[in-house]
């Protein structure tokens, strides 16, 4: 298996751009969307209490093309467009779950959640432990979170931190097409109320998926981070598209002959506290990489977790974090581009953590 | 193959539950637009000199006469009634078929309820409880639901009237380990799955949305059942309210709205929460049917409630009831309600309540008298009293409900956090009031 990983390794910066995790054998390449697609479809097929409901999902195929095909399969009754109220369409997503559906609430962007956010938290979020119990709400809230393109500051806040704020709810984040599918169908198998936080510049990138992968039956568990790529240097930890720019980072260290280990965290609540202890005490440095703002973020709460942990007797610096500017996301494309980490951000720090120029 | 669902629904009044297995759903026939291909949902045809939009349907006429639509170009919805302030019945024809003991049960339930919130009302200004809400001149409202039920706050009577027992309601308001809610909700927000009513939320008119929301759930299981949606004038103003009336209308949602429109939201009179007719003139616009009934008149609710059950079900669409009363009571013990309405308005609105009103037609008819009726009082404060002996004093639930349930099964950290607090609270036991809790390994539960 470690033979095997460091080949691919090898291999990989020579032939491909991407770094992937060799697991299982490669059976084909799809989008982030369509392994969306695909689980939701799986799912609607397994469970006839699953329906997808929000604005544009049936005959527009979805704002993103995320449901494309499914209201053409599974019919009016199954996939449902809603008039122009978040507030309530979730409401109803909430009822429905409580009594006995599953729906997947689909929020054209994380933003427009906002106007929703009473649904999702007071009623979704606290029921089950208010109800002692006795009333669950299976419910998925999906939809692309975090900054997009071009679309200015009401389009393009992360709501990692204020979702993974709350008890009650369960929090994914996935990066590539194997953690879109198997995270979403966890989602929707999970009884518990999962807020799903898709990528929209994540959608149309493609990326090798197992032949496991590929299965009706495939899942990724809830809970659990990934290590995408080992090392030995410095620890960087990260969700959804920010993983990627790790990766570069990772890639432009190495030629530096820095190795680091970069964790996707894919899920942001509950979070996995005990793969990033054991990375620490392995490389004793810890980046934390967002696209998200600095107050009150992921980050924050990870280096949080790290110092109250046994980890902290191993850190060799402070654990850093590198995040979006902490402004409204402007528009302007130079200003959009400064406003957000890139490669160079994570390696900057990196370098600072390993007290190296 | 399809996982196994966890909804349990109660058939009519019945106790028994049954579980909805997915593969017993059945399709309903409702003209639903095919998937397979695309339809146009609109055909213009210019010949007649009609208007062609998609937004009007096609009954519009064009006019060439400039007249804006007055909102009170139509006379204010009439308010429906059985019997009048003396008692009597003014249209026999309109007298419910309802059982001699039937009408008396709902008379002493409603006394019942009176009984209960004028001690918890002490109770709390006793420091007891926290808080309290009374349902004083509404209690007429609650006598008369439909299937399940998503509530606002003052519904006690509904509870009450469904089997809901006074020890059930003084155990949630104690917060004791036999509350079903394990002392989580605040006092008053009962919720009882045997009897299919959601657990109250605070937030306001969140419910309606969600009602329809399980409207729809109930239409698509294929079952001749409905949801009942209760709120009040206030809740009405809220943008779920919108939603909830858009969305019942849209999706065809088997819903039966009840708006206890009692005058007053905390301070709010109607007068300010609205400029409109009421709730049930709000109805028309989203083409839901509406109806205005006399809410202190328990004989006219139930005959609303009835018809527009019939209607949900069979029709498999939403409709308004709107019933008219007066809040009586302080909105709730964190009020004082002297502070913005005169007490004479108050005692004005005392004359003519659920109760006066019930009373004044059994008396007439021979039903009842004030002998029943002192003795039916005694007897409902002494079941109310014993009710809250009993409770007063049971212990709380076990330390260990503080962290449970938050999830359908405990992350890691919540059980670290559990045994790190029964390990502290074991160790330092003289330091804590341990007594008043339930033991971790007494099967009270």
């Amino acid at each position: 298996m470690a033979a095997l990983q460091t080949l691919a390794r090898r291999c990989s910066t020579s032939m491909l751009k991407r770094h992937f995790s060799v697991s299982s054998p490669v059976a084909a390449q799809m989008t982030v969307r369509d392994a969306l697609n695909t689980a939701i479809n799986e799912e609607m097929k397994r469970d006839e209490s699953v329906f997808l409901l929000g604005e544009e999902v049936a005959e527009y195929d979805g704002a993103y093309k995320v449901s494309r095909g499914l209201w053409r399969k599974y019919g009016d009754r199954r996939v449902m467009d809603t008039p122009i109220t978040e507030m309530g369409f979730a409401g109803i997503a909430v009822g429905a779950a409580m009594a006995g559906l599953k729906p997947i609430c689909e929020f054209m962007t994380f933003n427009f959640s906002m106007q929703a956010i009473d649904q999702v938290v007071n009623s979704a979020a606290k029921t089950f432990y208010m109800s002692a119990g006795k009333q669950t709400v299976p419910i998925v809230f999906r939809g692309p979170n975090g900054a997009a393109a071009g679309v200015a500051a009401q389009h393009s806040q992360c709501f990692a931190a204020w979702y993974g704020h709350c008890p009650g709810l369960k929090v994914v984040s996935p990066y590539s097409s194997e953690d879109a599918k198997g995270l979403l169908k966890s989602a929707i198998r999970d009884p518990n109320p999962v807020v799903c936080l898709e990528n929209e510049l994540m959608y149309g990138t493609a990326f090798e998926m197992s032949e496991e992968a590929m299965s009706e039956d495939f899942l990724v568990p809830i809970g659990k981070a990934k290590i995408e790529r080992e090392g030995t240097h410095c620890t960087l930890v990260s969700h959804s598209k920010s993983v990627g720019l790790c990766l570069e980072a990772a890639q432009i260290l190495e030629k530096e002959n820095i190795f680091c280990e970069v964790i996707n965290l894919r899920t942001i609540r509950p979070m996995d506290e005990e793969t990033l202890i054991n990375s620490v005490k392995k490389t004793n440095h810890l980046v934390t990489v967002e696209g998200g703002w600095p107050q009150f973020g992921v980050g924050a709460e990870i280096v949080a977790k790290i110092m109250e942990s046994d980890a902290f007797d191993y850190l060799d610096a402070p654990v850093y974090r590198v995040t979006g500017a902490d402004v409204p996301m402007p528009y302007a494309a130079t200003l959009e581009r400064a406003s957000l980490p890139g490669p160079q951000d994570v390696v900057t720090v990196v370098k600072k953590s390993l007290h190296i120029q | 193959m399809v996982g196994a669902s966890r909804v349990i629904w109660a058939v009519g009044k019945s106790l028994t539950t049954r579980a909805i297995k997915p593969s017993s759903l059945s399709v309903i026939q409702a003209p639903y637009r095919y998937a397979n291909k695309l339809q146009s949902t609109y055909t213009a045809s210019f010949d007649d000199d009609k208007p062609q939009f998609p937004g009007t349907g096609t009954k519009v006429r064009f006019t060439e006469k400039l007249d804006f639509l007055l909102p009170d170009a139509s006379p204010a919805i009439p308010v429906y009634r059985v019997i009048d302030r003396q008692g009597e019945i003014l249209d026999p024809a309109q007298k419910p078929e309802l059982p001699e003991d039937v009408v008396l049960d709902i008379y002493r339930k409603m006394v019942l309820l009176n009984t209960l919130d004028t001690i918890m009302l002490n109770v709390q200004r006793q420091g007891r409880i926290t808080f309290y809400m009374t349902s004083y001149g509404e209690e007429g409202t609650h006598m008369g639901s439909a299937d399940v039920i998503f509530g606002q706050y003052r519904e006690a009577g509904v509870f009450l009237w469904r089997g809901f027992t006074l020890d059930d309601m003084m155990n949630q308001c104690f917060s004791t380990h036999q509350d079903v809610h394990k002392g989580r909700m605040v006092p008053i927000n009962y919720g009882s799955r045997d009897i299919n009513f959601v657990s109250m939320s605070s937030p306001l008119a969140t419910q309606i949305p969600q009602a329809a929301g399980a409207a729809y759930a109930m239409r698509m299981s294929g079952r001749s059942l409905c949801v009942t949606c209760y709120f009040g004038d206030g809740a009405s103003s809220e943008g779920d309210t919108h939603a909830g009336f858009n969305f019942a209308a849209t999706l065809d949602c088997p819903l039966l709205f009840f708006c206890r429109n009692n005058g007053y939201a905390i301070s709010t009179p109607t007068s300010e929460q609205y400029r409109g007719d009421g709730v049930a003139s709000r109805a028309a616009g989203y083409g839901i049917s509406a109806i205005r009934v006399d809410g202190n008149d328990v004989f006219a609710v139930y005959n609303v409630t009835k018809a527009a059950r019939e209607v949900c079900i069979k029709e498999s669409k939403p409709v308004l009831i709107e019933a008219m009363t007066y809040r009586i009571g302080d909105h709730s013990t964190s009020d004082d309600s002297t502070t913005y309405r005169t007490s004479d308005e108050v005692h004005q609105f005392k004359r003519d309540s659920p109760i006066t009103r019930l009373n004044s037609y059994l008396v007439k008819n021979g039903l009842w008298d004030t002998d029943k009726e002192t003795a039916y009082r005694e007897e409902a404060k002494n079941k109310v009293l014993e009710a809250f002996e009993r409770a007063k004093d049971r212990k709380k639930p076990p330390i260990s409900a503080l962290l449970t349930d938050v999830y359908d099964s405990m992350p890691a950290h919540l059980e670290r956090q559990a045994a790190h607090m029964r390990r502290h609270v074991n160790r330092y036991s003289e330091h804590y009031p341990v007594q008043d809790f339930l033991d971790e390994d007494s099967t009270g539960r």
